[in-house]
């Protein structure tokens, strides 16, 4: 019977972890149906692109104000997590702080975790208030109505519930360590959780015991939750800014991807030798189609970009034309390709890994060329992003597929475009004429 | 206005020489008649500085960005390979251009397709000829002006280059401004991802018109380009605001031929 506990415990960890990895395996299976991309260059650079961004979140302290928040927020959670080890150990084994013969270092963390969860409580709540009281505009977009709205609010709540379990949890261990109940050890410094204590006072040994065993049990059960909600939320790019940061763009800005099939077939046209019925060349194959219409077109790096935005909109609080009301915005096509992606996954789930057409693509179902067509390429989008994502590469993708699978793009376009063709400048002069402005 | 000395990369050929730099005029440069003014007065910087240079006259052509931002790939890389062809026939090594768009597909875009050149955006250059001396502006003309600097987004964002045309245009004499949002955060003029040849989407406002906010918030007597389309577009943002009689848009080039 005195194992039951521990098995209990080992249970709901196994099973947890178990569907977390299943999720993984979903998510890796997800991104993998992009196109293959090289990014095996700029090893040295990546890493210290991910050690900057990501870890050191250099990106994020543009704005001081979330910025100071979400690092309180961040450095909270990872810290606090050596004390999970700790709940773990503790469960598996049926000890009771197991690290407790740490004694003056023990202290020191602890007492560290309950001034790091006192300030997460804080930052939390000020998240909170700049969400739901302050009605920031980014936050109020179209995109961001139902689900995405609850899902922001939902991970504050629980990273609220979270913390104040474990303060309970430790107010109850410390109120007990009072009255030296048994099994609980003087171990450990309390500096906050010590006040919570004092409500605690006059309480019995037995109450005290069941309710420090519910908070550490809810706790544990809590951060298990957490972990697993991961993947249905926003909140990924804890996990995933890392890889992102990794395979983020180390070239500059401007420079857009050539498609190395129009190079071949360019090539051939313009080489007066060629011989116009020679079977074209291996690696040369036409691919199926121009640009992107669906997610299965875009390249691993960009389905990896959508599941790890976080939707904090700060791309589109850049955009030019977004600020100007144009109906685009870079965080909607990131959170439109994700949904769209996920769709993919899970027609292909039904169907033992098959993708079933379902009649639908990212382009009109999700994505609408109005949307495409008001982008002025300019990079504040990528500019502004703290977690190296790129837009507006899904953007031209899409444009490219318009204009080079559909020739659907708008009619002044065309134009333009007819003018290179005829005359080599976007517009209809004379291609002798291109010295005239010395003499004029 | 004085004769400008132009010389094209064939003449160069004819004589068996080869010029100490190729100036790219793009095709905005060329026959844009805003822009035109902007080639004009570059090529007054050059022929003070006597800067050996060429262009291509008649056998430049488009470099495709534009297509190729519009989605049209393939118009691009046709392009590009025609302008590599001939750049390559001539050797070519080292250009510079008045327009950041050529600037940036030809650093960026070219080198792949087999066109790998030095490129200098013209502030870049300019600045290079006043360090070595071979170009000295009086900077009378500005002196005591506040001149804002509108970074283009192909520039600045896309290619880090924010301090040459600053630093050129403090030669002026000038009081240099900066807009709130300036350098990596600037926001674009509108013109870019070929808007430059279409109306823009349904919006309550249009770009260059907020942009224009942006300059006319710094109170200046000028707002500095270095870019064709940009100046385009802030001198029609001006006209919207009305202030074309206070405020007056002017390349770094005009400005610096005109100190
Ligand atoms: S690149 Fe396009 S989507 Fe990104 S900020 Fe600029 S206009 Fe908006
Ligand atoms: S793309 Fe980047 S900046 Fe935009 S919402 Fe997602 S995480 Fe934020």
């Amino acid at each position: 019977m005195t194992y039951l506990p521990n098995v209990l415990f080992a249970v709901v960890l196994i099973a947890a972890i178990g569907y977390f990895a299943k999720n993984v395996g979903r998510l890796r299976r997800n991104i993998n149906l992009g196109k293959d991309v090289d990014v095996s260059d700029n090893r040295k650079e990546r890493w210290q692109n991910m050690v900057r961004i990501a870890l050191g979140q250099s990106k994020m302290v543009v704005r001081p104000v979330a910025g100071l928040l979400h690092i309180i927020v961040y450095v909270g959670f990872i810290i606090i997590n050596i004390e999970v080890l700790e709940i773990i150990i503790d469960g598996l084994l049926g000890t009771h702080r197991v690290f407790a013969p740490l004694g003056a270092a023990y202290d020191f963390l602890i007492g560290s975790f309950e001034i790091l969860a006192f300030l997460v409580i804080v930052s939390v709540v000020a998240f909170w208030i700049r969400r739901n009281v302050i009605k920031l505009r980014r936050f109020l977009k179209p995109e961001m109505k139902g689900w995405p709205k609850k899902d922001g609010n939902l991970i504050l709540y629980i990273e609220l519930v979270l913390m104040l379990l474990f303060l309970t949890m430790n107010a109850a261990d410390y109120q007990l360590q009072q009255l030296g109940a048994e099994h609980y050890t003087k171990a450990g410094a309390f500096p906050v959780s010590q006040f919570m204590a004092q409500l605690m006072e006059g309480m019995s040994i037995s109450s005290l015991v069941i309710l420090e065993r519910a908070a550490w049990w809810l706790h544990i059960v809590g951060i298990l939750f957490f972990l697993n909600y991961l993947y249905f939320s926003k909140h990924l790019h804890i996990l995933l800014a890392f890889p992102n940061t990794f395979y983020g763009r180390v070239t500059p800005k401007g420079k857009f991807k050539n498609l190395e099939a129009v190079t071949a077939e360019v090539k051939l046209m313009l080489d007066p030798n060629a011989d116009p019925f020679a079977a074209p060349a291996e690696d040369a194959a036409e691919p199926d189609k121009f640009g992107a219409s669906d997610v299965r077109d875009l390249n691993w790096v960009q389905l990896l970009n959508a599941y790890t935005c976080t939707e904090c909109g700060r791309c589109t609080d850049e955009c030019p034309a977004n600020q100007t009301g144009k109906k685009l915005s870079p965080r909607k096509i990131m959170m439109d390709t994700r949904d769209r992606l996920e769709e993919v996954g899970k027609n292909m789930d039904q169907d033992k890994g098959e993708f079933k057409d379902d009649g639908k693509q990212l382009l009109d179902d999700y994505i609408t060329r109005e949307e495409l067509w008001a982008c002025t390429t300019c990079n504040a989008c990528v500019e502004a992003c703290p977690v190296s994502i790129d837009p507006l590469s899904i953007i031209m993708d899409m444009r490219q597929y318009l204009v080079m699978e559909q020739s659907a793009a708008p009619t002044e376009l065309n134009n333009m475009m007819s003018n290179i063709e005829n005359n080599g400048a976007p517009w209809p002069y004379n291609q002798m004429d291109r010295l005239n402005w010395v003499n004029e | 206005m004085s004769e400008l000395k132009v010389k094209t990369m064939e003449a160069f050929m004819a004589e068996g020489k080869q010029p100490e730099i190729l100036f790219w005029v793009g095709s905005a440069g060329s026959f844009d008649d805003r822009a035109k003014k902007i080639s004009r007065a570059f090529v007054k910087l050059l022929n003070k500085a006597n800067v050996d240079f060429a262009v291509l006259g008649t056998e430049e052509s488009c470099t495709g960005d534009v297509a190729k931002r519009a989605g049209n790939e393939f118009l691009f890389q046709m392009q590009a390979m025609m302008n590599i062809e001939v750049l390559n026939g001539y050797e070519i090594k080292r250009i510079v251009t008045c327009d950041p768009h050529s600037f940036n597909t030809i650093k960026n875009e070219y080198p792949e397709l087999g066109g790998n050149y030095e490129i200098l955006h013209h502030t870049q250059y300019l600045k290079e000829l006043m360090d070595a001396g071979r170009l000295q502006i009086e900077g009378e003309t500005f002196k005591g002006k506040r001149i804002t600097f509108h970074d283009p987004c192909y520039l600045g964002r896309a290619n880090s280059v924010f301090e040459a045309p600053r630093q050129a245009l403090e030669k002026t004499n000038a009081t240099l401004v900066e807009m709130k949002r300036h350098k990596r955060t600037a926001l674009c003029c509108g013109a870019g991802g070929a808007q430059m040849f279409k109306e823009p989407e349904k919006g309550d406002m249009d770009i260059n018109v907020m942009r224009t906010q942006d300059a006319l918030e710094t109170n200046p007597d000028i707002i500095a380009t270095g870019c064709p389309y940009c100046n385009t577009m802030m001198t029609d943002g001006i006209k919207a605001h009305e202030k074309e009689d206070k405020v007056t848009v002017l390349d770094v080039a005009e400005l610096l031929a005109n100190s």
